[in-house]
């Protein structure tokens, strides 16, 4: 009985040989190991004092915390890790809402009641991707510059939005149509309202991809980098461009630099690693399902 | 007499159908609008701003003396026609062609075979994954910064320390091999990206129908090639897709790693240096920007097609 029940189990590509299978494991281990090194490094390299980081490469070394400190002291005339933060995270915060805010109902409209022809709207909408911002950004800083926003954080909210909208939509798109019709069918029988259906019936069904596509969001916009550096040059600087300035034209920076790294790249590494599974399920599946 | 009346009491009856089927469709269609209307306004009508610059003569650091007033004299299709014999823009445009196909198959390929790797059960595959996936997470300057000051440099990369093991003088990377460099980061960065999407590719696929193929005797390797294989298709494909898009865009990676030097600057970024980033060209540089919109859009119509057979069966 047992045996019957046995589900059939995922076979892997290659071989099932017991010795090559504990082999092929080992040779994962190492190969994930290797694409974490440069991480694994650069974080070593912040706990690291700048003699001991501007030297051929140690692993023994006596860890400090105060390349930490000195890169988030402020000194004045220069743009500040705070205040880098702070623009950062109100930018992508802002951003983040208005694309989830555009982005919902869109999806709605493309999965859950279509409209007509919504496969040329959803097309529209990928194209848009496929215009380089260079296309785009001459006239941008133009209009910037003349509505007084070069170096302001409203700018870069905007454009982050447009940037992200459309992967957005795409993702949503896919989530949205895994609710089963059915479900949408009964509650309309059993007389459940719009705003009923929606809370009741469709939000907890894509709540985790809903996250997911956030978090996504979140992460494109923590790390753009050409946007902030060429509208923004003073006034509401991002994480990017703080990192970028950290690089110092004299005297040894390699562990300020690798310190200021680490405080830019984890947040979002971390919203990645809780999101990972869902987040390429909805960009696949975008097309596959 | 009264034929008529009902023929006409129909057409009203038609009318209200169709004034109703209106109705709904605007009903159907108004949720989305808000966003359409804001990806026009900010993505499609700067675009038409473009390509007008680029039929003139503008300089923005060259303001008549008199007035004060930038001239913008229109010169046609002049800024194109001197495209070719720009050098610098030549230059630019192949290492684009080069960068993009290098970082989009080799990401592919790598991962791919990671894919492959990752597919089977063993003990921490999930941190494993995490592990593969982190690179795709980090922030392209700092990808960049850590690849050239503390990877690639001769005195204090890693490489140079493991090559100087082998009895190999040591290299300055970044220096000596600009775009290889370059593309040996974007690698890094987009192979975790080209592994998620084979992996879910790989996971969707029918067991039974695996199991069918192992039951008559087929090999692992005949498997791969004839069932796995065409199943992953769509995957390999929208990868290559979606990673074109963005490797096409690059820049991050460029200003960190190469900077002003020559060697390894694609479009985008030799369009930014010529205009806004203080070469002030603004006429033709839009012009560049125009070529590298349709250049695009040649890729786009390409990858759209394959997006449409992928939305086919779904409907």
């Amino acid at each position: 009985m047992a045996l019957l029940t046995r589900a059939p189990k995922a076979e892997p590509i290659l071989g099932q040989n017991r010795v090559v299978a504990n082999l092929l494991a080992l040779l994962t281990w190492v190969v994930g190991l290797l694409f974490f090194f440069p991480l694994f490094w650069l974080t070593l390299n912040g706990f690291k004092s700048e003699a001991d980081a501007n030297s051929s490469p140690k692993i023994l070394f006596e860890p400090t915390f105060d390349r930490f400190s000195e890169v988030t002291e402020s000194s004045t005339g220069l743009l500040s890790f705070t205040e880098a933060f702070g623009n950062s995270f109100w930018i992508v915060l802002i951003s983040t809402v208005l694309v989830m805010t555009l982005a919902i109902p869109a999806a709605y409209a493309l999965a859950i009641r279509p409209m007509r022809k919504w496969r040329d709207v959803l097309f529209f909408f990928i194209s848009t991707k496929f215009l380089p911002i260079v296309g785009a950004i001459m006239p941008l800083w133009i209009i910037a510059r003349d509505l007084d926003l070069l170096g302001t954080r409203t700018v870069l909210v905007v454009l982050y939005t447009a940037m992200n909208l459309p992967l957005a939509v795409w993702m949503l798109r896919s989530f949205f149509a895994e609710v089963p019709k059915e479900l949408i069918e009964a509650a309309q029988i059993d007389g459940c309202s719009l705003p009923g259906q929606l809370r009741q019936v469709i939000m907890p069904i894509v709540a985790p991809g809903l996250a997911a596509t956030a978090l996504l969001c979140v992460i494109f916009a923590w790390n753009e980098f050409f946007l902030a550096v060429q509208l923004n040059p003073t006034g509401a600087s991002t994480m990017p461009v703080w990192v970028n300035s950290q690089q110092k034209f004299q005297g040894q920076f390699l562990a300020g630099l690798s310190a200021a790294s680490v405080l830019a790249t984890f947040p979002v590494v971390i919203a990645g690693w809780v999101a990972q599974k869902r987040m390429i399920r909805g960009l696949a599946m975008g097309a596959i399902k | 007499m009264s034929n008529a009346v009902v023929d006409r009491e129909q057409e009203s009856r038609v009318a209200e159908v169709k004034r109703l089927e209106r109705r709904e469709g605007w009903k159907r269609r108004l949720p989305i609008l808000p966003a359409l209307l804001f990806t026009i306004v900010v993505t499609q009508i700067p675009f038409l701003f473009t390509l007008f610059y680029s039929l003139t003569e503008w300089r923005i650091d060259k303001p008549d003396p008199e007035t004060g007033e930038v001239p913008r004299p229109f010169i046609g299709g002049e800024n194109y026609g001197s495209l070719w014999g720009d050098k610098f823009f030549r230059d630019a445009a192949w290492v684009s062609v080069q960068m993009t196909v290098m970082a989009v198959l080799f990401s592919l390929i790598v991962g791919t075979l990671l894919a492959i790797l990752l597919d089977r059960k063993f003990f921490g595959q999930g941190f494993v994954r995490t592990l593969l996936i982190t690179p795709f997470l980090v922030m392209p300057v700092v990808a960049g910064f850590m690849w050239k000051t503390q990877m690639f440099s001769s005195t204090f990369g890693v490489i140079n320390w493991v090559i100087e093991l082998f009895g190999f003088g040591p290299t300055e990377f970044a220096t000596k091999y600009p775009l290889a460099s370059v593309v040996v980061v974007l690698v890094w960065q987009w192979s975790p990206f080209m592994m998620l999407i084979v992996l879910a590719g790989l996971q969707g696929q029918d067991q039974s129908v695996l199991e069918a193929a192992r039951v008559d005797g087929a090999t692992s390797f005949g498997i791969f090639r004839q069932i796995t294989f065409p199943q992953l298709r769509p995957f390999l494909e929208l990868g290559t897709l979606l990673g074109a898009i963005y490797l096409i865009q690059v820049y991050d990676h460029i200003e960190v790693i190469v900077g002003g030097q020559p060697g390894a600057k694609n479009l985008p970024f030799y369009i930014a240096q010529r205009s806004i980033g203080g070469g002030n060209r603004f006429g033709l540089a839009s012009s560049y920007s125009i070529i590298v919109v349709i250049a695009s859009i040649i890729i786009a119509n390409i990858g759209l097609r394959v997006l449409s057979n992928l939305l086919e069966d779904d409907s």
